[in-house]
C-alpha cells in the first residue's frame, strides 16, 4: 500500500528533487508551495507524512506543524521538518511545536529516503 | 552668587544712579526751562528717579532664585 | 481751627484702630496665618523710613531751600538698589544666628563682645534722641496750629508739668509698651506691629496725596498753573533751581545722599523691619522697588505745597512746616485737616514705636543684662538656677518697659532743651550722622574678616567722639544751654579744634564737615587698628561664618566648640529665658530633626550647645547668651589654630561629601552608557545573527537541489535522457545561483568593512546611463517592456567607480524588468543635474512597492513582491546598491509618491572641492 506523502516547501528546485525522491521510493506525492496551501492540503487529503519546509511565506513550517497538533483529526500525522538553518535552537523549536523528525538542508536523500521509511514503518 | 548677571546689573545700575543723582550730570537739569509746562529741574529729577525705579524694578523681578 | 477735643478724640480713636489692626495681626500670626508674609506688607512696613520729617519737615526744607528737601529720599533710592545684595546678606545672618538687632549684629560679629553691645547701645540711644524729640516737636507743633485759631501764635507753657508734648511723650510710651512689650519673642518678631506699620504707611500715603492735591486743584488751575505762578515770584523761580543762586553746594548734596542712603539701613527702625522682621529674603525682591515708588508717590506733592503755601501765604505768612494743616484750615476744609493731622500723627507715632521698640531691645539685651550679668550676685543666681523660682520673661519684659519710658523722656529731655532751635530737618539730620557710624564696623564685618574687636571698638569711638563734639554738643550750645564760646573760639582757644571748622576746614557746612571728619577716623581707626594685631580665635570664626554665610547653613557648618556639656543644664537654662513650655517645644523640634525619639536621649555635643546658645541670643542678645551658656557648661577656649583646624575639618568634609556626589552621579552615568552599549551590541549580535542565518539559509537552498538532485542521478543510473537533462540544468542554475549569491555576500562584507576597493575616474554618467541601458536591453525586451531614456545634452563628469555605478544601474534596471507587467510594460531612466549633484531616477509600471514594504526592501535577503511569484534574485541587490551610492557621499531611496510602480532614485553629490590631481586608480576609501 503506497503512502500518502505531502511535499511542503517554496523553492521549486527543492521540490523537484523531493518529488523525484518520494515518487521513486513508492510513495503518491502531493505538493504544496506554501503554508496555508499546506494545510489545507492535509485537510483535504490527509496525507500519512508532510515533508514540511520550515521557512515558507503565509504561514511558516512551525504555524503549520502547531494547527496540525492542535487539531484532533489531524494530530496523527507524521511530520518530518526541513530546514536550512541547523542551529540548535531551531531544531528544539521544531521538535517542540510537535515535529516527530527534523533534517536539515542539504540533506543526503539517502538519510532522508531512510528516515521517511522508517516513519511509516514504524506507524501502525 | 555675586557674579552673577543681576548683581552686576545691580552694581551698574547703582553707579548709574549715583552719578545721575550728583553734581555734574544733575547740573546739566538746571536750566530754566519748561517741560510739558513744569519746571525742568524738579520735573527731570522726578522723571529720573520713576526711570531708575523701573529699571530696578525689571531688573530684581527678573532674577532668577538664588542658592 | 479745630476744637481740642475732637482732634484729641480723632487722634486717639486713630490709635486705637493701630491697635486693633496689630491685635488683628498678632492674632493671625498665633493661629499660623500671618498677614505679613507677603512682599507688599514687607515693602510698606519700610515706608516707616517717612515720619514727621516727611510730613511737616520735607515742606518746610522745600519752602526754604526748594530741592533740597530731596537727596534725603534719593539715598534709601540708591541703597535700595543694593539691597538684594546687601541687605540679603544681613537677613541671612540675622535669619541664622539669631540675631535680633544692630549691636546684637556688631557684638557677634566681633567675638560676642559685651563692650561693643554697649557702647553701640549707648551711640543708638543717643543718636536717637534728636529724631524722636523732632517727632515730639511735629506731633505738638500739629496740635497747635490745629487747635489755635489762625492768626494767633500757639500758646506755648513754659513749665514744663503743663508742657503738653510731656503727655504726648508720656502716651506714646504707654503706646509702645503695649505694642512691643506684650510677650517675649526669640525671634523679636511682633507681627502685629508690623501690620500696623503698613497699614500705616497706607493711610500716611493717602492723606498726603489727598491735601497735595487739594492744594494742586482745589487752590490752584492744577500744576502748571502753580509752577507759572511761583516762577512769576523771582524769590519762589529760585527755589526751582539747583543753585538757589549761590554757588551749588555739590558736596552738601552729595553728603545728604550719602548720610540717607546709610540711614536707611542701620536706623534701629529700619534694621527692625528690614531685617528682624523680615519672613522671607525673597520678599526683599519686590519691596527693593515698591518702597522707592513709595517714597516717589509720597514726595510729589512736597514741593507744590511748599509753593502754594508760599503763594498763599505770602513769605513769612506762616510756618512753613505746617502748610500741610494750614492749607486746608485757611480754606476751611476742616475734615482734609483732621485727615492730614491724622496723616501726621500716624507717621510720627509710627516711627517712635518701631524705633524705641527696637532701642529697647537693645538696651535691655545688650546693655542692661551684660552689666546684670556682671554683678557676682545676680549672675550666680542666674547660674545656680535659683532666680526666684520663675523664668525670666517677666524680668526681661519689666526692663524694656523700663527702657521705653526712659527714652522717650530722654527724648522729651532733648526737645525741650534743643528743639526750638532747629529746623525739623536738621535735626533728624543729626540722628542721621549718629547712625552713619555703624556703617564700617557692620559693612567692614559682612565682608571682610579681617575686622576685628578693637577695630570696631576704636571705630565706633572715635566716629562717635567726633558726632558729639561736632554735631551734637553745637546743638546744645546753640540752644543756649553750653556757653557758646568754645563754638567760636574753640575749647581752650584753640581754634583748630572749633566744632564746626575742624582742623581749620573752612566751607563746609556743619553737617558734612561732621559726617566727612566722624566717617574718615572712624574707618581709619577701624582698619588701622584692625590690622595691627592678627584677628583672636573667636573673632575669626565669628568673620568666618558671617562673610561666608552664603555659603554655609548653620546645620551643616563649622561649629566653633568645645567641651562637654548635659542636656540635664541648658534645657532649664533655656526655659528660665523663654519659658519651660517654649523651651521644652523648641528642644523637641530640634531633637525630631535630629532623628532622636526623646529630648533625654539627645547627644549633648557642639551642635546642640550652638543651638541654645543661638535661641538663647534672641532673647537676650547673642553676648549674654554666650556668658550664660557658658554658666552652665565645661568648655574649652579654643586657639586659633583650634579654629583653624575646625574649620580645614568642615571643608574637608564638605569637599569629601562633593567629591562622593560627584563620583556616584559619575558611576551613574557610566552605568547607563554602559547599559546602551549593551543593547546597541545586543541588538548587533542579534542582526549578526539574523544576517549569519538568512545567508546561510540562503546559501544552503541551492545547495539542497544541488546535492539531492545529483544524489539522484548518480543512484539512478538508467534515468531517462530528458530527465537527466532537466536535472542537471537544474544544477547548473542553482550553481550559478549559489555563486551569485556568495559573490554578493562577499561584496557586501568588503563595502561594509571598507576593506573594497574603489577604482575611481571621471565618469561621464551619460555614457554610462546608456550602457546600462544597452546592457539590459535584452532582458526588457523579453518581457515586452519598453525603455525611455531622458537624458540632458551634457553633464560635467563626475568622478567615481564606474564598475561600481555600473553595478548599481544593472541592479535597478534587472529589478524593474523583473517587475514590470507582462503587457504594456514600461521602465523609464531619467538623468537630472543641478547644483548639488547628478540624479538618476529609474522608474517601472509594475505593481509598485507595498506600504508596509517600503521601509524594508533595502534590507539584506528581503525581496519585493509575492514570494510564489518572485522572479531570481538574491536579495542583496538593492542593500549593495545603497552602500555603493553612500559610499560616493549620495543618498538611495524609493521615491514614496511616484505615479503607479516603483521608482528607485538615487543622487551621487559634487565633491567639495576638486581635486585635479588624482590618479585614477587605487582609491582606497
Amino acid at each position: 500500500m503506497s503512502h500518502k506523502v505531502l511535499i511542503a516547501d517554496d523553492e521549486p528546485n527543492i521540490v523537484i528533487s523531493l518529488e523525484y525522491l518520494m515518487k521513486r521510493a513508492g510513495y503518491e506525492v502531493l505538493v504544496a508551495r506554501d503554508g496555508q496551501e499546506a494545510i489545507d492540503a492535509i485537510r483535504r487529503e490527509r496525507p500519512r507524512l508532510v515533508l514540511l519546509d520550515v521557512m515558507m511565506p503565509k504561514k511558516s513550517g512551525y504555524d503549520v506543524c502547531q494547527e496540525l497538533r492542535a487539531d484532533e483529526e489531524l494530530k496523527g500525522t507524521l511530520v518530518l521538518m526541513l530546514t536550512a538553518k541547523g542551529r540548535d535552537t531551531d531544531i528544539d523549536k521544531g521538535l517542540g511545536v510537535g515535529a516527530d523528525a527534523y533534517i536539515t538542508k542539504p540533506f543526503a536523500t539517502k538519510e532522508l529516503v531512510a528516515k521517511v521509511a522508517d516513519m511509516l514503518g514504524a506507524a501502525p | 552668587m555675586d557674579h552673577g548677571l543681576g548683581p552686576q546689573r545691580l552694581r551698574a545700575l547703582f553707579c548709574a544712579a549715583l552719578a545721575l543723582f550728583n553734581f555734574p550730570l544733575l547740573a546739566l537739569w538746571d536750566r530754566d526751562a519748561l517741560f510739558l509746562g513744569l519746571p525742568l529741574f524738579p520735573a527731570a529729577l522726578f522723571l529720573l528717579w520713576a526711570l531708575i525705579i523701573l529699571a530696578l524694578a525689571v531688573i530684581v523681578e527678573a532674577a532668577g532664585e538664588e542658592p | 481751627m479745630v476744637a481740642a477735643p475732637l482732634v484729641i478724640g480723632v487722634s486717639f480713636a486713630y490709635l486705637l484702630l493701630l491697635f486693633a489692626v496689630a491685635s488683628w495681626g498678632d492674632r493671625r500670626a498665633t493661629q499660623g496665618r500671618s498677614v505679613i508674609g507677603n512682599p507688599w506688607t514687607y515693602a510698606l512696613s519700610m515706608a516707616v523710613y517717612c515720619s514727621a520729617w516727611t510730613y511737616f519737615g520735607s515742606v518746610g526744607r522745600a519752602a526754604a531751600a526748594g530741592v533740597w528737601f530731596l537727596p534725603i529720599y534719593l539715598g534709601p533710592m540708591l541703597a535700595m538698589i543694593l539691597a538684594w545684595m546687601v541687605v540679603r546678606k544681613m537677613i541671612r545672618i540675622a535669619r541664622t544666628y539669631r540675631i535680633t538687632s544692630i549691636a546684637d549684629f556688631i557684638a557677634s560679629r566681633y567675638g560676642k563682645s559685651p563692650l561693643l553691645a554697649g557702647l553701640v547701645t549707648l551711640i543708638t540711644v543717643v543718636g536717637i534722641l534728636p529724631y524722636i524729640a523732632l517727632q515730639l516737636k511735629g506731633i505738638s507743633g500739629a496740635y497747635a496750629l490745629m487747635t489755635t485759631p489762625l492768626g494767633q501764635p500757639p500758646l506755648r507753657s513754659v513749665h514744663w508739668l503743663g508742657d503738653s508734648t510731656l503727655y504726648i511723650a508720656l502716651a506714646l510710651a504707654g503706646f509702645t509698651i503695649v505694642f512691643g512689650t506684650r510677650h517675649l519673642d526669640s525671634a523679636e518678631r511682633h507681627e502685629g506691629m508690623v501690620a500696623a506699620i503698613a497699614f500705616e504707611s497706607i493711610i500716611k500715603l493717602l492723606a498726603f496725596l489727598a491735601v497735595g492735591a487739594f492744594v494742586v486743584w482745589g487752590l490752584f488751575d492744577g500744576l502748571g498753573d502753580l509752577f507759572a505762578r511761583a516762577q512769576a515770584v523771582p524769590e519762589l523761580r529760585k527755589l526751582l533751581t539747583l543753585g538757589q543762586g549761590k554757588a551749588f553746594a555739590y558736596e552738601q548734596w552729595f553728603a545728604l545722599t550719602l548720610l540717607s542712603m546709610l540711614s536707611v539701613i542701620f536706623l534701629p527702625r529700619q534694621f527692625q523691619v528690614m531685617v528682624v522682621e523680615n519672613v522671607d529674603e525673597r520678599h526683599l525682591k519686590r519691596a527693593a522697588w515698591v518702597f522707592p515708588l513709595y517714597l516717589l508717590l509720597i514726595n510729589l506733592f512736597v514741593l507744590p505745597i511748599a509753593l502754594g503755601g508760599l503763594l498763599h501765604f505770602g513769605p513769612g505768612g506762616a510756618d512753613a512746616e505746617g502748610f500741610v494743616l494750614s492749607l486746608p484750615l485757611a480754606s476751611g476744609h476742616t475734615t482734609l485737616a483732621l485727615l492730614a493731622f491724622v496723616g501726621g500723627l500716624s507717621a510720627a507715632t509710627g516711627m517712635v514705636i518701631v524705633e524705641v521698640i527696637a532701642v529697647s531691645t537693645m538696651v535691655c539685651n545688650d546693655l542692661v543684662m551684660p552689666l546684670l550679668l556682671r554683678t557676682r550676685r545676680f549672675g550666680a543666681t542666674l547660674g545656680e538656677g535659683q532666680a526666684g523660682g520663675g523664668d525670666l520673661t517677666r524680668f526681661l519684659l519689666g526692663i524694656r518697659r523700663s527702657a521705653i519710658v526712659a527714652i522717650l523722656l530722654l527724648g522729651y529731655l532733648y526737645f525741650h532743651l534743643a528743639g526750638e532751635a532747629y529746623a525739623l530737618v536738621s535735626i533728624g539730620l543729626i540722628s542721621f550722622a549718629a547712625v552713619a557710624q555703624f556703617a564700617p564696623a557692620m559693612l567692614g564685618g559682612m565682608y571682610w574678616k579681617g575686622g576685628t574687636r578693637r577695630g570696631a571698638l576704636a571705630g565706633l569711638g572715635c566716629g562717635f567722639g567726633l558726632w558729639i563734639y561736632t554735631l551734637m554738643l553745637p546743638s546744645l550750645a546753640k540752644s543756649g544751654w553750653l556757653a557758646a564760646d568754645f563754638m567760636t573760639q574753640g575749647p581752650y582757644g584753640l581754634e583748630l579744634l572749633k566744632p564746626e571748622q575742624l582742623f581749620g576746614l573752612r566751607g563746609l557746612d556743619n553737617l558734612t564737615q561732621s559726617l566727612f571728619w566722624s566717617l574718615l577716623f572712624n574707618i581709619g581707626a577701624y582698619v588701622g587698628v584692625s590690622l595691627w594685631r592678627a584677628p583672636s580665635a573667636r573673632e575669626t570664626s565669628q568673620a568666618l561664618l558671617f562673610v561666608d554665610v552664603f555659603q554655609r547653613t548653620a546645620s551643616t557648618g563649622p561649629v566653633f566648640w568645645r567641651g562637654r556639656a548635659r542636656v540635664a543644664d541648658l534645657l532649664p537654662l533655656l526655659g528660665r529665658f523663654l519659658g519651660t513650655r517654649r523651651a521644652t517645644a523648641l528642644f523637641e523640634v530640634y531633637a525630631q530633626r535630629r532623628g532622636v525619639a526623646r529630648v533625654e536621649q539627645l547627644q549633648p555635643d557642639a551642635q546642640l550647645v550652638q543651638f541654645v546658645e543661638t535661641q538663647l541670643a534672641g532673647a537676650i542678645g547673642s553676648a549674654s547668651a554666650r556668658v550664660m551658656v557658658a554658666s552652665v557648661v565645661q568648655e574649652e577656649s579654643l586657639g586659633l589654630d583650634d579654629v583653624m583646624r575646625i574649620l580645614d575639618e568642615a571643608s574637608q568634609l564638605r569637599a569629601y561629601s562633593h567629591a562622593l556626589e560627584d563620583k556616584s552621579r559619575s558611576l551613574e552615568r557610566a552605568t547607563a552608557e554602559l547599559r546602551s552599549a549593551n543593547e546597541q551590541l545586543k541588538s548587533l549580535d542579534r542582526l549578526k545573527d539574523d544576517f549569519m542565518s538568512s545567508v546561510t539559509h540562503e546559501l544552503r537552498t541551492p545547495l539542497t537541489s544541488i546535492r539531492a538532485l545529483a544524489e539522484v542521478m548518480v543512484d539512478d543510473a538508467d534515468m531517462p535522457v530528458e530527465q537527466r537533462q532537466h536535472f542537471l540544468g537544474i544544477v547548473v542554475a542553482e550553481t550559478e545561483r549559489l555563486s551569485r549569491l556568495v559573490n554578493q555576500v562577499l561584496d557586501m562584507a568588503k563595502i561594509e568593512s571598507g576593506h573594497a576597493e574603489w577604482h575611481n575616474s571621471d565618469i561621464d554618467l551619460r555614457a554610462l546611463l546608456t550602457q546600462a541601458v544597452q546592457t539590459t536591453e535584452p532582458m526588457l525586451r523579453e518581457r515586452g517592456a519598453v525603455l525611455d531614456l531622458q537624458l540632458p545634452d551634457a553633464v560635467p563628469l563626475l568622478r567615481a567607480d564606474a564598475d561600481r555605478l555600473m553595478q548599481v544601474m544593472l541592479n535597478l534596471l534587472s529589478n524593474a524588468a523583473k517587475f514590470v507587467p507582462r503587457e504594456g510594460g514600461r521602465v523609464q531612466v531619467r538623468l537630472q543635474c543641478d547644483s548639488a549633484g547628478l540624479t538618476v531616477a529609474v522608474h517601472d509600471n509594475g505593481p509598485g512597492v507595498p506600504e508596509d514594504q517600503r521601509a524594508l526592501i533595502f534590507e539584506k535577503f528581503r525581496q519585493g513582491g509575492d514570494a510564489l511569484n518572485r522572479p531570481q534574485g538574491t536579495g542583496l541587490g538593492l542593500p549593495i546598491s545603497r552602500q555603493i551610492v553612500e559610499h560616493f557621499g549620495g543618498r538611495m531611496w524609493l521615491q514614496p509618491d511616484a505615479a503607479q510602480g516603483a521608482c528607485f532614485c538615487f543622487t551621487l553629490p559634487w565633491p567639495a572641492a576638486a581635486q585635479p590631481d588624482e590618479t585614477p586608480q587605487g582609491d582606497t576609501t
